[in-house]
């Protein structure tokens, strides 16, 4: 182990702010992608349910 | 194929002669554009004479893009375009032809008329002199990206802005090394290895750009 | 069932695949990352230089790396679908593109954070993060063209066309650190030579950039969803698709 409590876990020697602001920024834009693609899925399906109502 | 090239050419030039004043816009826009920075950033030379480069060079890029959709737009307009497309004559060599006189009209005014900038800019002479080259083989590589931009949105609504966010990456070699030539210059270096990368960088886009852009006329009437 | 090299061209199967092996991306990708994360923060040693700033790596590398990839990938399934009129492609790649433009967005952002601590600044317009930028905007490029077109085959086909003109991009993103002076620095992993990067983080990183490949097909199947309905392959999509049995190849020049 690298560290020896959580504390200096989080401080990362200095540079915390830099390394979980790039970590918080990775997971913040991977959730906007999933519910961007949930998204563009129920629009998907929901213009085939029209579509096949009427064709 | 020559023949066809500057017959295109000729009409291309005719019609932009009937409408004087449309095809002087982007010349226009240029010089008001370039006057604008220095009321904006401050009339001290220095400042003036570092930022030349760049501001000539933008404001040379936009002044293209603005004039560079009518190089389709009318004639897609009336049907003309249609029957170049439907043609037996290579669509490469008209698409060459209509870039060429996009050129004449709107480049080689924007070459001429950027030295007498360059003195509202208080350049150096040997600055002016580079950038005016660089401007000479600069536009035509603008206007061959702003053909292939102006063929992929025809017709579209937003088809203007659109091709702006298009094109303005491509052009990005050109502005790099553009400027990079006016500043090695100012900086009392030889700009050599950068207008050999710019006459590149044109003889590069000459070769794919027209087939590009007839591709994209085909795509984009289909 | 009979797999031909085409099975999966047609949207319906291709769907119903994705189905199929989405949970197993899923567990892939978070296999792979949660490792990768482990073997990174609790096994590789503190760096001598930078201190604990370099472990943004894990993140950084990756996501560039897919950056360019997925790029690369779209526009190969873009000319496919133009060359070939293959829906599948066209959809394939204009799936791709927002999952490779938030991946150019990650690897400059996570750049710019590491670059604050170790170079003393945020950015910088070294040859490197411009063709980066470059890239993204080439990205929004493709993605503002196609939604722009109404007519779906005409925005394929022009996507298709601007992102192979874009591909010269990729190789002087890749090259950059070797043709010019940059301040980013130059490769540390070649196919030739033994890495320069201790074998712990390297491993990490490696682990790290397998599991953002699963996490990119996961993402790319749902999207796929144009008119994937299970019940009529045949008929499903080619409304919209306006294909022409009878037209002929056609001579783009």
């Amino acid at each position: 182990m690298n560290w020896t409590s959580l504390d200096e876990f989080l401080y990362m020697g200095g540079y915390g702010l830099y390394v979980w602001g790039s970590y918080a920024a990775t997971l913040v834009v991977m959730s906007v992608e999933a519910v961007l693609v949930r998204k563009r899925l129920q629009a998907a399906v929901g213009a085939l349910g029209n579509s096949e109502a009427s064709g | 194929m020559i023949g066809l090239l500057l017959a295109v050419t000729r009409r291309d030039l005719l019609m932009a002669r009937r409408r004087r004043m449309e095809a002087l816009l982007p010349l226009g826009f240029f010089v008001v554009a370039a006057g604008l920075f220095p009321i904006g950033v401050g009339p001290e030379s220095q400042t003036l004479r570092q930022i030349a480069p760049g501001v000539l060079w933008v404001c040379a890029l936009l002044a293209a893009m603005l004039s560079v959709t009518q190089m389709f737009a009318s004639d897609h307009h009336d049907g003309s375009l249609e029957q170049m497309v439907l043609a037996p004559q290579p669509l490469v060599v008209v698409v060459a032809g209509k870039v060429l006189a996009h050129w004449l009209t709107s480049g080689i005014p924007l070459v001429l008329t950027a030295p007498l900038i360059g003195v509202l800019f208080d350049m150096r002479a040997q600055s002016i002199v580079t950038l005016t080259l660089t401007l000479l083989l600069g536009t035509p590589i603008l206007s061959l990206l702003g053909a292939v931009g102006a063929a992929l949105t025809l017709g579209l609504r937003s088809g203007a802005a659109l091709m702006f966010l298009l094109v303005l990456p491509l052009t990005v070699p050109a502005l790099i090394f553009g400027t990079g030539a006016v500043g090695a210059v100012d900086a009392g270096l030889s700009a050599q290895a950068h207008m050999s990368l710019l006459g590149a960088l044109l003889i590069l886009t000459l070769l794919g750009a027209p087939l590009a852009a007839a591709a994209a006329l085909r795509i984009s009437l289909d | 069932m009979n797999l031909r090299p085409n099975t999966f061209a047609a949207p319906s199967r291709f769907y119903a695949m994705a189905g199929t092996l989405t949970p197993w991306f899923w567990a892939a990708a978070l296999l792979f990352g949660l490792t990768g994360l482990y073997v990174g923060f609790a096994i590789a040693p503190t760096d001598f230089q930078q201190g604990d700033a370099y472990r943004i790596i894990f993140i950084h590398v990756p996501a560039a790396w897919m950056s360019m990839l997925i790029y690369l990938v779209l526009a190969f399934w873009a000319a496919w679908g133009w060359m070939l009129n293959a829906r599948m492609a066209s959809m394939y790649a204009r799936a791709l593109a927002p999952t490779g433009a938030l991946f150019t967005f990650i690897a400059l952002w996570t750049g710019a954070l590491w670059g604050k601590p170790t170079w003393g600044t945020w950015w910088v317009w070294d040859a490197r993060l411009t063709s980066e930028f470059i890239l993204l905007l080439m990205y929004l490029g493709y993605i503002a063209l196609t939604e722009a077109i109404d007519d779906p085959r005409r925005a394929a086909n022009a996507g298709a066309l601007l992102a192979l003109v874009g591909v010269v991009n990729i190789p002087i993103i890749y090259f950059s650190v070797r043709w010019w002076n940059t301040l980013h620095q130059g490769a540390t992993i070649s196919m030739t030579a033994a890495p320069k990067m201790v074998s712990t983080m390297l491993t990490a990183m490696l682990l790290m950039t397998s599991a953002s490949g699963p996490i990119v097909s996961r993402w790319c199947s749902p999207a796929l969803g144009r008119s994937c309905s299970s019940r009529n392959p045949t008929t499903n999509g080619s409304r919209d698709w306006n294909v022409d049995p009878l037209a002929r190849r056609r001579r783009y020049t």
